[in-house]
């Protein structure tokens, strides 16, 4: 085996294209969201057809994001893919508990506000990247 | 599980990125193998071994490394 033949591994290369690939759809999938979000309020004055095309089109991005995800993680390595799936159930787990208990501190009083959705998915995405860091660490 | 990896590699004067490559894994994963942190399935460990053309047995032992 020569330094050459490394440069060209087929299992970097691979996953190398399917990173790209998940960052592409994941980008697309953010603008369409944002378009969704934004476009009928400050574009067409919530035109229902250009809305609802809309969120299609970011129904479809979305779908596709999956399987760019999906197509990443079947493209990892098994040391790799067990991080990531330990990392996520440990996101599953902290989404429900957490998300249900903030659901909660609402019911009963606790906080004046109405819990967001963005409060959990950002809590979510911190669980995720902690949880990916510390599975790096582990097998280090 | 200990394994005889890195003897192996390094009696064929591989890099651990040149065993991920023939491996298709990545040189984490190599690493971590190799300092016992992560044990191959067995799919990968018979990989290892038709590249090192020895028997599953003389790479990897099931007795538990002790650090």
């Amino acid at each position: 085996m020569t330094k050459q033949d490394c440069e060209q591994s087929s299992y970097q290369t691979k996953n190398n294209a399917n990173t790209k690939s998940l960052r592409n759809w994941t980008m697309v999938w953010v603008v369409t969201m944002a378009i969704a979000a934004f476009a009928p309020r400050f574009i067409w004055d919530f035109n229902t057809s250009l809305t609802i095309i809309t969120l299609l089109v970011n129904l479809a991005v979305g779908f596709r994001m999956l399987v760019a995800n999906r197509d990443y993680l079947r493209g990892l390595d098994e040391m790799q893919q067990k991080i990531l799936f330990d990392a996520m159930a440990v996101t599953l787990g902290v989404g429900l508990v957490v998300g249900l208990s903030y659901e909660l501190l609402e019911d009963i009083k606790l906080i004046a506000f109405e819990p967001e959705i963005s409060h959990l998915i950002i809590v979510m995405c911190l669980t995720n990247l902690t949880a990916i860091i510390a599975g790096h660490r582990k097998y280090r | 599980m200990k394994n005889r990896l890195k003897v192996l590699r390094a009696e064929r004067d591989w890099t651990q990125a040149q065993l991920a490559e023939a491996l298709e894994v990545s040189r984490q994963t190599i690493n971590a193998i190799e300092k016992g942190k992560f044990d191959p399935s067995l799919p990968l460990a018979f990989k290892a071994a038709r590249l090192f053309k020895l028997p599953i047995e003389d790479i990897f032992d099931d007795e538990v490394e002790t650090k």
